[in-house]
């Protein structure tokens, strides 16, 4: 198939970039979505031109660093799918494809399409995990855990911190990213002693950070390629209105 | 967000069921809306509670217009480059419509008390007869009146719809289960008050109250 990719170019955090027409040929149906772009970097390279910039790494879509906006949906048309395993099937010969790099003041672009997401692990630096060193897995009888909030717990976790929630989000927040974090622990027995001290810290640190603020649209959830569910952001909200009455409290 | 929401939606329960003494006849609505300026008496003077609630609600309109302000403020922030392609996934037409919607509904209002608090863009404006003064605002002849207020009621029922159901998950609703039930109960609530409030100037138009 022949395609035309209209790829957004940067030069670097300075240059205002811009949109740059690319076209490309006998693109394979069974090629990823990262695999035509390195063919068509392969080709920029031969004409001795610059490469276009990406992020990727695992490309099984489980490491979270692929970001790529493509025709205005963040990891492409396929739900549930990151942008490493989207193939070039989902699209059809001669189509025009837009890419685009996650947009957020909190995710400054590097270079053409890689964004620098330190602002997530800022938001984790503020209380994403469990202070005490818990060692190796202890035997699973003894400390019970119920299923359901395993299984909530899990779902939580599958997230992979890719930042297409911000993309997606019409606020530019990054609050379903944050609520998994939080849920993640807050459901487990482990994470019980900083619950409360754990949201308060996070979300602050995702304010700070220049992400907007929730208005519970669902455009994350549509896009998370891990299916997070949206209800997530309401149990963020409830150990925040808790936390808040606690720190009243104290 | 959600409190000041709650506050307003309480009144416009109150107001809707208070709008529906209309089929009970000119004098028991005419009683009914005299009353309102006597409610609380003879603990407080007359037109004190009315006084109150007024003061209540606009703090309450001015809280949600200040705090969606804030927040729409800090989504331009939040994005300063824009997408050159930009594709919605989750259609969500009262989500994306709270804040232009929102404007439509205080516009609206502000027409409304012209209209029939103060009278002034009231055809008949007479203070001593609200009943009077509803039904010549919702005339035959005047149905571009009529279809206004359709119009901003419908706005209204799609603010409520995604606003009771954000309420409810920014309160702390968390589980899938509960988020349907909210849902639902966002919609159902939704219809069932601008319904109530559509069957007044339906009821003038068809000639069902004169």
């Amino acid at each position: 198939m022949n395609l035309t990719l209209r790829i957004w170019r940067q030069h670097g955090p300075e240059d205002k970039g811009r949109m740059v027409t690319y076209p490309v040929q006998d693109v394979s149906p069974d090629m990823s979505f990262l695999e035509m772009l390195d063919v068509l970097n392969e080709r920029l390279i031969l004409d001795g031109e610059e490469p276009v910039a990406f992020d990727h790494d695992c490309r099984e879509g489980i490491c979270g660093m692929c970001s790529l906006m493509i025709n205005g949906e963040a990891h492409g048309p396929q739900r549930g799918t990151t942008a490493c395993q989207l193939h070039m099937r989902q699209f059809s010969d001669g189509d025009t494809i837009d890419i685009e790099p996650w947009r957020a003041r909190a995710f400054p672009v590097v270079k053409d399409l890689v964004v620098n997401r330190n602002a997530f692990d800022q938001i984790i630096a503020a209380g994403g995990y469990v202070t005490a060193p818990t060692g190796s897995a202890p035997e699973a009888h003894s400390v019970p855990v119920p299923k359901a909030d395993a299984d909530a717990a899990f779902e939580s976790a599958a997230c992979i911190g890719c930042g297409a929630c911000v993309a997606a989000c019409p606020n530019g927040s990054g609050m379903l990213f944050t609520a998994a974090k939080i849920t993640q622990l807050s459901l487990l027995p482990q994470g019980q002693p900083e619950r409360y001290t754990r949201v308060i810290g996070m979300v602050d640190a995702h304010d700070e950070a220049g992400f907007g603020g929730c208005t519970n649209i669902g455009e994350c959830a549509a896009a998370c390629p891990k299916g997070i569910p949206l209800n997530t952001i309401g149990r963020l909200n409830r150990d925040y209105l808790k936390a808040t009455a606690k720190r009243a409290g104290s | 967000m959600a409190v000041t929401g709650i506050i307003l939606v309480l009144f416009l329960i109150a107001h809707m069921l208070g709008n529906l003494k209309i089929f009970t006849g000119e004098t028991s609505f005419d009683h009914y809306a005299h009353w309102l300026r006597d409610i609380g008496t003879p603990l407080l003077p007359t037109t004190w509670f009315l006084w109150i609630q007024r003061t209540v609600l606009t703090v309450a309109v001015l809280g949600h217009i200040g705090a969606a302000t804030l927040l729409a403020m800090r989504s331009r922030a939040a994005r300063p480059v824009r997408y050159a392609h930009r594709r919605k996934i989750h259609v969500n037409y009262a989500a994306r419509t709270m804040r232009w919607g929102g404007v439509i509904i205080l516009l609206f209002v502000i027409y409304h008390i012209l209209d029939l608090t103060t009278g002034h863009l009231n055809p008949k404006g007479d203070p001593a007869n609200p009943y009077g003064n509803v039904v010549a605002d919702f005339a035959p002849e005047r149905w571009y009146v009529t279809l206004f207020y359709t119009l901003a009621l419908v706005t209204l029922g799609f603010h409520l719809r995604h606003g009771a159901f954000s309420a409810f998950r920014s309160l702390g609703q968390q589980t899938p289960k509960g988020e349907r039930r909210a849902r639902i109960a966002a919609l159902v609530f939704a219809v069932a008050l601008v319904g109530g409030y559509l069957l007044v100037p339906f009821a003038v138009i068809t000639g069902l109250v004169s």
